[in-house]
């Protein structure tokens, strides 16, 4: 064989015709529709809400379950865990660049619009004099008293186990190139707790600003800014417990080896990102 | 084991299947541009109704609601539904065959990227009959008026959603299959340069469908959840949308363009009979492009109020495109310099688009200069802007490139004298629509209305009949379209145009369902490359 030939396939892996494309299209559309009819007060958004996240399930359970059946095979060569690993990779970029929208709109806000509201001239002057450029924004004529959410206490508790969650990751993977199976299902088991520590907190603390510090979706600009950002990242982190979930109860049954384990290193790196947007989120939202 | 998983990738389904199901690059890239033309006819369709109202001042057909209706609609349905689907169903049919690659690289979810496609433009059509009507805020979403709408703009909402899942998914899928599925010996450098427009083209909508999603998402909250991004009430500001919108919009227009740029770079080397001109200076403006277009996103805004240095910020950056777009039309010219050329219809759009595309650059520049401006913002002079940019351009590329490959997809020629007759009818239509428009907005008359003042009657009823003849035109389109599937003007011959050596000239007439199955021989891609890159000593 030609030595160019090297890092390709004799034959690249092209799946045969499958079903679950078509049905997570239908989930989507379900979803997209009954979540427009829902918000509108249409009872029967729900119904089709419940319908698509009941399909997409359905389409997630069965095509992971028929890629994980194809790697178990030894169906893939390594040109495509390179495109695994490529297209992995693209994927967490979009994710940093959907993240990044709301922290522009955080930034955006702080530095400028509020600034830009309080300033003299005609910005408030005539329709809201009583308004006070501050961050937390707390003045104007929405924006019902609140008390802003403190960089102690829980988030702090959350940073430190969210990186501790990060270095446990790290060992278990670790044991998997060792081929210390036993070590990798402590290192794993160990982070899914930890991650279910952090949403747990994370639960807490959303209450908390609820109940008693009166911080909703509509205390101004502050509000929307910390919900959406911290739970867009709860999501994520929900998302990656998942991913983690998975790849410990595929490491109990004896999937992965010491050269083989793309989908290990695919939920590794969902988890370090997700690593990474907290501590920025901390330092934005929480401490400065 | 691998035996069997070769042999399974034969498979084929049949019937509703092969479609709903297929894993296939050719058949998920002909649903891709057959659902792109149906979009083109909807939001045509749209556009015709827009010109109707528009023919006499007055109102005479539509309700003003249901006016912004269609031109938000027409936009959205144009750029998401039309142009952006088309180009990645010439690149899902295209790049495995000119790489040498046996399929994309990720071929289930390839379909699920086409498939996201139809449940969109459902929401979107579905939207016109909810309660309220369709989304009305034009295709830019701007608040405080899409923060207004009804049900409407919630299904809007909802469908650029599953649109910029759809893209994510598309472009991961075009760039790793650039990245990891090239033959071998050919590399980076040596790729053809609708490959290299893709690549970026891909990378840019990686980077900013997210954003895009992102801000209807917050248009989403504080339309039902109460937040404040975009409310003065609660500290938040609705020009925060217009940068979050136009971060994505102006790549967003690159990613109409650059896949143009790469069609057209593949058209005219072949009927002029000469390798491309300045290839890798053709890269670097490309690569240039793509890291302007992040940068230049405030020329949107200027009327809104920025900081001065701000505003000489984005005007420079914004010039500073036209150079390597410049290069990129010089590029060309040269590639036609001295070449043996001949016209046959794809050639016609390539070169319609040379010089149409590049009105539209020269008016896009006037637009560049603040001060200037200032005066044309929201004006017709904007909607001939980007119509040159957008339908000279990227659609007549798409012409061009449909007419181009044709042959090599269907296996029959087109009819060339009924080609001929759509481009000549197509570019005179399409500037008795347009032209006028530069002098309608010159003299002050503001888009997005369904009225206008007296002495804009003229001009205004030019461009209805334009529009209308231009209409009629796609319907010849059409017609030779599927006159050629059907075998009506005989079997194409293996290597149509004697002047194109890339890779996909090489596979059987008509392409058969499996190409490069085992990546194409060293010998062969050397072959096609040293035929590309003769005479200018790139190889």
């Amino acid at each position: 064989m030609n030595v160019e030939k090297g890092l390709h396939d004799a034959h690249y892996f092209v799946p045969a015709p499958s079903r679950w494309p078509a049905v997570g299209a239908i989930a989507l559309f379900c979803l997209g529709l009954g979540a427009a009819l829902a918000i509108n007060a249409v009872p029967a958004g729900w119904l089709l809400l419940a319908s698509g996240g009941g399909l997409l399930l359905w389409m997630l359970f069965g095509w992971f379950g028929d890629v994980i059946a194809e790697s178990e095979s030894h169906a893939y060569g390594p040109q495509v865990g390179w495109s695994f690993r490529w297209g992995m990779a693209w994927f967490i970029f979009s994710e940093v660049m959907f993240f990044a929208a709301f922290f522009g709109a955080l930034f955006y806000t702080r530095s400028i619009a509020v600034p830009e509201l309080g300033g003299s001239g005609l910005s408030h002057d005539l329709l809201w004099p009583r308004f006070s450029a501050e961050w937390p924004q707390q003045t104007g004529p929405s924006v019902a008293s609140y008390t802003p959410m403190g960089a102690h206490g829980i988030p702090s508790i959350n940073t430190a186990i969210l990186l501790s969650s990060g270095a446990t990751l790290t060992w278990a993977h670790w044991a998997l190139l060792k081929g210390q199976r036993l070590q990798l299902i402590s290192g794993l088991v160990i982070t899914v707790y930890l991650a279910a520590l952090f949403l747990a907190l994370q639960a807490a603390e959303y209450h908390h600003g609820f109940a008693e510090l009166n911080l909703t979706l509509a205390s101004g600009a502050y509000g929307a800014t910390f919900y959406l950002l911290t739970g867009f990242h709860g999501l994520h982190v929900l998302v990656g417990s998942l991913l983690l979930c998975v790849i410990l109860a595929r490491s109990a049954r004896g999937d992965f080896d010491e050269r083989h384990h793309f989908a290990f290193e695919a939920a590794a790196w969902y988890w370090h990102f997700v690593d990474v947007v907290w501590l920025l989120l901390f330092v934005t939202v929480y401490w400065l | 084991m691998n035996d069997h998983t070769h042999d399974s990738s034969h498979a084929t389904a049949h019937g509703w299947r092969r479609w709903l199901y297929a894993t296939n690059h050719k058949d998920i890239g002909t649903l891709y541009l057959c659902f792109a033309a149906a979009m083109f006819f909807t939001g045509g369709l749209m556009a015709l109704g827009i010109r109707l109202e528009l023919f006499q001042p007055g109102l005479q057909y539509w309700h003003p609601e249901f006016y912004n209706q269609l031109v938000t609609l027409h936009g959205v349905i144009m750029v998401f539904g039309a142009i952006m689907p088309a180009f990645t169903g010439l690149a899902n049919w295209m790049l495995p065959l000119m790489l040498g690659a046996p399929d994309m690289a990720f071929a289930r979810m390839n379909n699920w990227s086409f498939w996201l496609l139809p449940p969109a433009a459902a929401l979107l059509l579905i939207s016109l009959v909810v309660p309220g009507g369709a989304a009305a805020a034009g295709w830019t979403f701007y608040p405080p008026l899409s923060i207004q709408g009804g049900m409407g703009m919630d299904l809007a909402i909802f469908a650029i959603h599953l649109l910029g899942i759809s893209s994510i998914m598309g472009s991961i899928n075009i760039v790793v299959t650039v990245l990891n599925m090239r033959a071998p010996g050919m590399t980076l450098l040596k790729m053809p340069l609708f490959a290299w427009t893709s690549l970026i083209t891909a990378y840019l909508l990686i980077a900013v469908a997210p954003v895009l999603a992102g801000a209807v998402t917050m248009l989403l909250t504080d339309r039902h959840f109460g937040t404040h991004f975009f409310k003065a009430a609660g500290g938040g500001d609705p020009v925060l949308f217009q940068h979050i919108f136009w971060f994505f919009g102006h790549p967003e227009v690159y990613i109409m363009a650059l896949p143009a740029f790469g069609i057209v770079s593949q058209i005219i080397p072949t009927f002029a009979r000469k390798p491309l001109f300045g290839y890798v200076s053709m890269v670097y403006a490309t690569c240039a492009i793509g890291i302007l277009s992040f940068l230049v996103w405030g020329h949107h805004m200027f009327a809104v109020g920025m900081p001065a240095v701000t505003q000489l910020f984005f005007m420079f950056m914004t010039m500073l495109i036209a150079v390597p777009t410049g290069v990129k039309v010089f590029n060309w010219i040269a590639t036609m310099w001295q070449g043996s050329m001949s016209f046959e219809t794809p050639m016609l759009f390539a070169v319609g688009f040379v010089c149409l595309f590049t009105v539209g650059g020269f008016s896009g520049l006037v637009l560049s200069v603040a001060p200037v401006d200032t005066q044309m913002q929201d004006t017709y002079y904007v909607v001939a802007h980007f119509h040159y940019v957008l339908v000279a351009g990227a659609l007549f590329s798409l012409f061009g490139a449909v007419y181009y490959w044709l042959p090599k997809w269907s296996g029959n020629n087109y009819c060339e004298p009924l080609g001929k007759l759509h481009f000549w009818w197509s570019m005179i239509a399409f500037n008795i629509t347009f032209f006028p428009m530069h002098f309608l907005g010159l003299a002050g008359m503001p888009r997005r209305i369904p009225d206008y003042a007296l002495q804009f009657t003229h001009f205004n009823q030019l461009a209805t009949v334009g529009a209308l003849l231009f209409g009629l035109a796609q319907i010849l389109f059409i017609y030779n379209v599927v006159q050629c599937i059907r075998a009506r003007y005989g079997p194409a011959d293996e290597r149509p145009w004697d002047g194109a050596h890339t890779l996909e000239w090489d596979v059987p007439t008509p392409a058969p369902h499996h190409t490069w199955e085992s990546p194409p021989d060293i010998a062969l891609v050397r072959k096609g490359l040293r035929a590309q890159a003769l005479e200018h000593g790139h190889e």
